[in-house]
């Protein structure tokens, strides 16, 4: 390998990039517009679920459980109706996935009998929005029960018995909050560096094939392994540039806390870069076409990282075959890396599985790659 | 003379190359010396670019070897290209780049040292007429410029073997006549050059000639003996209405060959002293005009078509 070489290719296409300001732009400022779009719009949190309340009875008592859903902070009223089938109309029209209907009796019954139905009902064609909803629900009633049995057993002069009861004390530890922004964020930063760095490259070796540039350059003597490090160089440098912009953009835009160490996280970013823009070069050695390797670069980068990158669904969960094959999404890796070193602070000591992972992956993509770009036109 | 100075600097042996049913280029053979301008003639399709990009080591052969500058280009590509320089056919350069930066990327892949570099690519872009366009990014150049560019960046390197596929293709005159200036001052230096080329005016500049039809070469030989090597004498005729005349002669006893040349047409006859009553008579016959006939020197172009013509015949 020859030093100079590389060095010359590298020039070379830093120009080429200089001169196109356009692509620059893109390259530089896509990763932030996808930080806005995926930052604010993928949220698993729900607040505000529009609630309609059907009050029959309208007395204090029953005011005072309506009341506990809108303090919850959960739901907001959206209508107050007064017929069953005003319910089912606001929720024809999608003004509210969500209504209770208080009983015209409520408070006499729950007098007398010492309990009192409350019927909550559900737009459940949204089943994830639903299961929380349905979860909500049933923490504002309890929180309601122990309000009212509290009083009544004040009312009635007894100290309610605590013997023989588990508390539970949840502690949450590392999100303190519960605030899935704060989950979310590094995994959309991975899948926005693993998404523009195939990006990048896929177009490298394709463009050189597509001008008509490639014929020459491949009569001089320089190696594939020195046409590879030449043109990855410049572009390992735009990678780190969006990274920083993700990073910076999820601490000091979108507040994640950031526990861990900057050189760790710079290691590990620089490791995923060079794998993701070795990916995109290996496509673009194979595909001769600026656009379809574009495209294919797309698309094997698309799916699998949104999908099984476990940035929104939890890996976990999945069957098992699904969560074999996700091992095989490079992705997964750094998502875990950048939330261990967002969250809990994690040092390079911590992440040894996911570095050796992505270290592997670097390793075998930069050998297939390295070999793929033949010198020669059949 | 020592072994090494006689051994050629190019040599191609039953070289053989197929693209799926089409047997591109066949059993060609043959050698160019330092100091030698070699042509590929023929029209296209009929192997040139192939066999220019075997020599350049990017295309493998199917069969047979080719030795540049001694090195086996099938074996050892890498090595073959240290001392040999390619020009495809369509223009390989950047042209996001200026000329300089062309330049000096080329320089760099071949390691020329630094001042070695400035030296030369200063003479070089004085001898195409580029000094006053180092700054100007090569898309922005004339067709004739960029193929100069493309001279001066195959030859920065100082190769022993230069490989030129149809340069001059698109070219204004002024900047052709730059073109071989510079290719006659490397013959002197004992660079051998091979060049493909589709005109046959270039094709006469050449040292030696391989006329190529379907992938096979017909003849090679010097321009000269190539012309002798035509059978028959060449006449040409002026008239105001060549096609006509061609017609009254297609087929004709002793006529060997008949090529419309813009005003005139070339007539090739088996006998000169027979014939040119006879056609006389039988163009007055049919009231064709005519206003001179004389003996003329053939061109490449009349024995491109002699001589393949003949070939066909058989």
């Amino acid at each position: 390998m020859n030093l100079r070489r590389c060095y010359a290719l590298a020039f070379k296409e830093t120009l080429q990039i200089w001169r196109d300001p356009r692509s620059l732009a893109v390259a530089l400022l896509m990763p932030l517009m996808q930080m806005g779009l995926l930052g604010y719009g993928v949220s698993l949190d729900i607040k505000h679920v529009p609630l309609c309340v059907y009050d029959q009875e309208n007395s204090q008592e029953s005011r005072a459980v309506v009341n506990r859903f809108v303090s919850s902070g959960w739901f907001s009223i959206s209508h107050n109706l007064d017929s069953q089938s005003a319910i089912r109309n606001a929720m024809d029209r999608g003004e509210c996935s969500a209504a209770i209907i208080v009983p015209v009796n409520f408070s006499r019954t729950l007098a007398v009998d010492g309990s009192a139905p409350v019927q909550a009902i559900f737009d459940a064609t949204d089943v994830n929005t639903t299961n929380i909803a349905l979860g909500y629900t049933q923490g504002v009633i309890a929180s309601a029960n122990a309000q009212i049995e509290a009083k009544w057993a004040a009312a009635h002069g007894i100290t309610p018995s605590r013997v023989g009861q588990v508390d539970l004390e949840p502690s949450t530890w590392f999100n303190e909050t519960l605030d899935s922004r704060n989950f979310i964020i590094p995994g959309v930063v991975a899948v926005i560096l693993a998404l523009v760095g195939a990006q990048l490259t896929s177009l490298t070796v394709s463009r050189e094939w597509e001008r008509g540039t490639m014929e020459q350059l491949i009569s001089t003597p320089v190696t594939s392994l020195e046409v590879m490090l030449g043109k990855l160089a410049p572009y390992f440098v735009i990678g780190l540039v969006d990274a920083a912009f993700c990073l910076a953009s999820s601490i000091f835009w979108f507040k994640v806390p950031f526990r861990g160490s900057f050189l760790t996280l710079f290691v590990t970013t620089a490791l995923f870069s060079v794998v993701v823009l070795g990916i995109g070069y290996l496509i673009s050695v194979r595909i001769r076409s600026q656009l379809g390797a574009s495209q294919i670069a797309l698309l094997v980068t698309m799916l699998p990282t949104t999908l099984l990158s476990g940035y929104t669904f939890p890996i976990d969960q999945m069957p098992a075959i699904i969560r074999a094959i996700s091992y095989i999404v490079y992705p997964r890796y750094y998502v875990t890396i950048l939330r261990s070193i967002f969250l809990k602070g994690s040092g390079l000591s911590n992440l040894w599985a996911p570095v050796l992972g992505l270290l592997t992956y670097a390793v075998i993509i930069l050998w297939l790659a390295s070999r793929a770009f033949r010198k020669r036109l059949d | 003379m020592t072994q090494e100075q006689t051994e050629p600097a190019v040599r191609a042996r039953g070289v053989n190359k197929r693209f799926g049913s089409v047997q591109a280029v066949q059993d060609v053979d043959f050698t160019v010396s330092s100091g030698e301008i070699f042509g590929l003639v023929g029209p296209d399709g009929a192997g040139k670019t192939t066999i220019m990009r075997m020599l350049a080591g990017v295309l493998r052969p199917d069969t047979g070897d080719i030795l540049v500058d001694r090195v086996d280009v099938a074996s050892d590509p890498e090595q073959a290209k240290l001392h040999l320089s390619y020009m495809p056919q369509r223009f390989g350069l950047y042209e996001d780049l200026t000329v300089a930066e062309n330049i000096f990327f080329y320089g760099e892949l071949f390691a020329v040292p630094r001042d070695e570099r400035i030296a030369r690519s200063q003479e070089l872009l004085e001898a195409a007429g580029l000094q006053a366009f180092r700054r100007r990014l090569a898309g922005q150049l004339s067709g004739g410029m960029k193929q100069k560019l493309g001279l001066v960046c195959a030859l920065i390197h100082t190769p022993r073997v230069l490989l030129l596929d149809e340069p001059t293709t698109g070219v204004d005159p002024v900047s052709r006549r730059d073109f071989w200036a510079i290719l006659y001052n490397l013959r002197e230096s004992g660079v051998a050059i091979v060049l493909s080329t589709a005109y046959m005016d270039e094709a006469e500049r050449c040292s030696r000639l391989a006329l190529l039809h379907e992938g096979v070469i017909r003849h090679c030989d010097t321009p000269a003996r190539l012309k002798q090597a035509m059978p028959g004498v060449l006449l040409a005729i002026t008239s105001a209405h060549p096609r006509l005349l061609r017609e009254a002669l297609a087929g004709k006893p002793g006529i060997l060959g008949i090529l419309l040349m813009g005003d005139r047409v070339h007539v090739r006859v088996d006998d000169d002293l027979h014939r040119i009553p006879e056609m006389l008579e039988l163009l007055a016959g049919q009231g064709v005009t005519q206003s001179d006939v004389t003996r003329t020197e053939p061109g490449i172009e009349d024995v491109f078509v002699a001589l393949l013509g003949r070939e066909e015949a058989v």
